[in-house]
């Protein structure tokens, strides 16, 4: 990568990452989007028991204002274009939470009509397995999503326009 | 029980089309040849008062002669009587008439049993699929349809 170069200093361009990630991962707001069952414990999730504003996850009703999508339910293949569309107009960095077990795997809907999984056509971040997963789950997946994103790295560089942003997980 | 009101009046005026008249637990089935299948609800609604189409839908009997039979349900809001009606449609010409100039919500009910069972209305207004994407190759509900789909391998059990 040419950061070195450009920035010229290692200790701030980690800083400066570190900043930024936090930032993204202390307000991941993803797009209000259920298809199915999932979707009930998604609303539970963000309704006063468990609470996913404390967080800083906020359900944005466009996807022009959100940075994670939470594919919370069946995927039929007639709701895949729906679902790439949307993907697609979402700003970068952009994540996808795949929720429950017919989004990780299309689940006990093996059949013609369902995708067999999300990540067939979407990058996934985060699985969280169940059927569906309970609030605890899914907040589980969020704290997983927000370690990925700290874990990146030129995020600022990326931001600025100097090179990629680099992800390990 | 005695003999459902419809069916006498159906008997008389259609007599050569009525195939098969079943009774059971209080339901009446009458299965009709499918030239008559648009004079005979015209009958049903505008002499009978049955003017309410409840559903429309297609059985495949794979195997049997004729493969698919097209089930029409009936119900007469004014005195709550229900009749259904079937009409057998062989595999090599699976086309029947439309009934959605008698009642319009078969326009729907039509298109769905088109979409998922392939047997065709004639005269159908605007039979699109109403289901499944509208790119879709195939006629999933029938028998002989493989259950995942044409492009995969079979499922052929958790163990093997």
């Amino acid at each position: 990568m040419g950061v070195e170069q450009t920035l010229g200093n290692n200790i701030i361009v980690t800083s400066l990452d570190k900043v930024v990630n936090w930032s993204r991962s202390r307000s991941m707001w993803p797009m209000t989007f259920g298809l199915a069952c999932c979707a009930i414990e998604m609303m539970a999730a963000g309704a006063a028991r468990f609470d996913l504003d404390r967080l800083g996850v906020l359900f944005r009703a466009s996807p022009r204002q959100a940075d994670l999508i939470i594919i919370a339910g069946t995927v039929t293949k007639k709701m895949l274009p729906v679902i790439k569309t949307v993907y697609e107009q979402m700003p970068e960095p952009r994540y996808v939470i795949a929720m429950g077990a017919c989004a990780c795997s299309g689940g006990i809907f093996d059949t013609y009509s369902v995708v067999q999984g999300i990540d067939e056509e979407l990058p996934v971040d985060v699985y969280v397995p169940g059927c569906p997963p309970r609030p605890e789950g899914l907040l589980y997946g969020l704290a997983k999503l927000q370690e990925k994103i700290m874990k990146e790295r030129n995020s600022f560089g990326a931001a600025i326009g100097i090179g990629e942003r680099i992800s390990e997980a | 029980m005695s003999e459902h009101i419809a069916v006498a009046k159906l008997k008389a005026k259609f007599a050569t089309s009525v195939l098969d008249v079943k009774e059971f637990r209080g339901e009446t089935t009458v299965t009709l040849k499918k030239e008559d299948i648009v004079a005979a609800c015209s009958f049903l609604k505008k002499d009978l008062g049955y003017n309410f189409l409840t559903d429309v839908c297609g059985v495949d009997y794979l195997g049997q002669t004729p493969r698919f039979m097209v089930v029409y349900h009936l119900y007469n809001l004014t005195t709550k009587e229900r009749l259904r009606l079937k009409a057998p449609v062989a595999e090599s010409d699976p086309r029947i008439d439309t009934v959605s100039g008698v009642w319009s919500t078969a326009n729907w009910l039509e298109r769905e049993c088109w979409d998922l069972l392939g047997i065709s209305f004639n005269n159908h207004p605007d039979l699109r699929r109403i289901l499944m994407p509208a790119d879709w190759q195939g006629h999933p509900l029938r028998k002989d349809y493989p259950l995942q789909g044409p492009g995969r391998a079979p499922y052929q059990g958790r163990l093997s």
